[in-house]
Parts: structure tokens; C-alpha cells; sequence
């Protein structure tokens, strides 16, 4: 059998898949997670500036990287349910958001906690800061907008309309630290003209995102396989509930 | 033991925020899954299927002409 994306739009299909490849994705995330720990706690050096907080940047980083990734993510998958109607857009845009919603919350304090030794404070408003909040805020507004529309055709339709105007942050988020004077450092991995890190804390830090992204891919599957599932149970207790009625109206 | 200098309060906590938030965020996630599944197949042992999943009747038997 070929395989293709197309295959995956099914669900029934996507089912199969998922079933087959969350083992495989549990073992290597927590290959890499043990790797990476290993990595960040007990062989990276320290930095001559930071010292032993540069070890905060090995979940910190990551984090961003998961938790922005995971934004464009249901941006694109907002796209899907209002241009191509995909039946797994929607289900992969409110799988996701929660796990948004964590990894942006680690983000936002370790990034805290790494600030008030560094800075002397543990939040600022300044650009990056403020909109990794309205990021974090982000998720929070599409889970609750999820939640408060029963219809799931409906709740997906509103939730990708809010998805995509919130887009707009991504870009602001990243370069923030070049267009704004910012606490905050600027782009010292992905820059122009290389990164600024030695490959001694680097190594650590790509094993780390690595972790990270693999666990993030393996929560998005369970997530959506979760909610297939959720849709399903609706639809067979609405089934339910008809029969009963039939059968009631038969007594009757 | 891991020396983490004179801020290693911050570190420790840094990485027990993250693991709290991560392996709770992966423990709710296991469960709704596993509870979806257990709501679906308690409906399907009572004999609540989509249309979908029904067997299909049996093919009905292909007429052959016969010669005159």
C-alpha cells in the first residue's frame, strides 16, 4: 500500500496509523529524553557568563520551539477546515491547543525563573515577554471557545476564524528582539550567519528539541486519536437516544 | 552530586515546573484517550454501531441467462 497524507484523511485510516506508530514514537521520545537530561544536567559545560542557570535553557528553548511550532500548527490546520473542509483539520487543531497551552506555561516560567537571577526580576512587559503571554493567552481563549460550542462543526469553523487572526503573533513573538529594545536576548541558535553557541551547550540543546519535539508529535497523536473517538461516542449516544425514542413511540 | 551553584533553587525549580507540567499535560492526555475507548466499545457491546461498521448484507445471488 502507498502511503500519503491523503490516506491519513480518513479517520478510520488515521486510527490504524496512529495505533501503529504511538509505540515507536513513546520509546523514542523517552530515548531522547533520557539522552537529553543526561546531556543538560551531567556533560554540558557551564557558561563563563551564566553559570550553572544555563542549564535552565535546555527546557526553556525547547519549549519555545514546541510551543510556537505547535501555534503554526493549528494555523495551518485553521486553514484546512476553512478552505479545504480536511475531516482531520479541525480535530487536529483542538488536539492540539492544550499541549500548546503547557508548553507555553513552561516557557513562560522557566523563562521567569532564569530572569531573576539574570535580570534581577522575574517579568518585565517587554515585547517578547508580553507576547509570549498573549500566545499563552491564545490557547487558553481557543480551549474555551472549543468548550463553550457544543456543535463540533461549528466550534471548529469559530476556532480556526480565531486561530488565524491570532497568527499574526508568530511573527511578532520571533522577532520582537530585533524590532523592540528587549531584556530579552536576541536569536543566538537560528540567525543569520550561524549560531553564536558553542557546540559543546548546542548538542544538548538540539537533543533536547528533539526530545521535545517527539513528545509533542506523540501527545498530538494520542490527542486526536482521543478525539475521533470523542466524536464517535457523541454520535452513537445521539443514535442511542433515538432509538430509545422510537422504541418508546413504538410502545406507545 | 551535581554541583548547581548559588542558583540552583532556580534550576530545581525550572526542571520540576517543566516535568510537573509535561507529565500531567501526558497523564491527562493517556486518559482521555483511554476513557474514549472504554465509551466506545461499552457502546458497541450493546450493539450501538455506526453505520459505517454494520456488516453488509449479503450479495444477492447474481442472475445467469441460460441458453434457448
Amino acid at each position: 500500500m502507498t502511503f500519503s497524507l491523503t490516506n491519513l484523511a480518513n479517520p478510520t485510516r488515521f486510527l490504524n496509523f496512529a495505533g501503529t506508530v504511538i509505540p515507536w514514537l513513546a520509546a523514542l521520545t523517552v530515548l531522547l529524553l533520557g539522552v537529553g537530561l543526561y546531556q543538560a544536567v551531567f556533560v554540558a559545560p557551564t557558561d563563563y557568563q551564566q553559570g550553572e542557570t544555563v542549564r535552565i535553557m535546555y527546557i526553556h528553548v525547547p519549549a519555545a520551539w514546541v510551543g510556537m511550532g505547535c501555534y503554526a500548527v493549528i494555523a495551518i490546520a485553521a486553514l484546512g477546515t476553512l478552505i479545504w473542509r480536511h475531516p482531520l483539520a479541525d480535530v487536529a487543531a483542538k488536539a492540539a491547543a492544550p499541549i500548546g497551552a503547557a508548553f507555553t506555561f513552561v516557557i513562560l516560567v522557566t523563562g521567569s525563573l532564569w530572569g531573576k537571577p539574570m535580570w534581577g526580576t522575574y517579568w518585565v512587559w517587554d515585547a517578547r515577554l508580553t507576547s509570549l503571554l498573549v500566545l499563552f493567552l491564545l490557547y487558553l481563549g481557543l480551549i474555551a471557545l472549543w468548550q463553550s460550542i457544543e456543535d463540533p462543526g461549528r466550534a471548529g469553523r469559530a476556532a480556526a476564524i480565531l486561530a488565524l487572526v491570532g497568527a499574526v503573533n508568530l511573527p511578532i513573538i520571533k522577532f520582537s528582539v530585533d524590532w523592540w529594545n528587549t531584556l530579552h536576548q536576541p536569536a543566538s541558535v537560528f540567525r543569520t550567519g550561524g549560531s553564536t553557541i558553542d557546540p559543546a551547550l548546542l548538542t544538548p540543546l538540539f537533543v533536547m528539541g528533539g526530545a521535545f519535539l517527539a513528545l509533542f508529535v506523540l501527545l498530538h497523536l494520542i490527542a486526536m486519536r482521543a478525539e475521533i473517538l470523542r466524536r464517535r461516542v457523541r454520535v452513537l449516544q445521539q443514535t442511542q437516544v433515538q432509538q430509545a425514542q422510537i422504541a418508546q413511540a413504538a410502545r406507545a | 552530586m551535581l554541583g548547581l551553584g548559588p542558583h540552583a533553587s532556580f534550576i530545581i525549580a525550572a526542571y520540576a515546573v517543566a516535568f510537573v507540567a509535561l507529565g500531567a499535560l501526558t497523564v491527562a492526555t493517556v486518559a482521555d484517550d483511554r476513557k474514549q475507548r472504554r465509551l466506545l466499545a461499552d457502546l458497541e457491546r450493546r450493539g450501538i454501531t455506526r453505520r459505517s461498521a454494520k456488516p453488509r448484507p449479503a450479495a444477492t445471488p447474481t442472475v445467469t441467462r441460460t441458453a434457448p
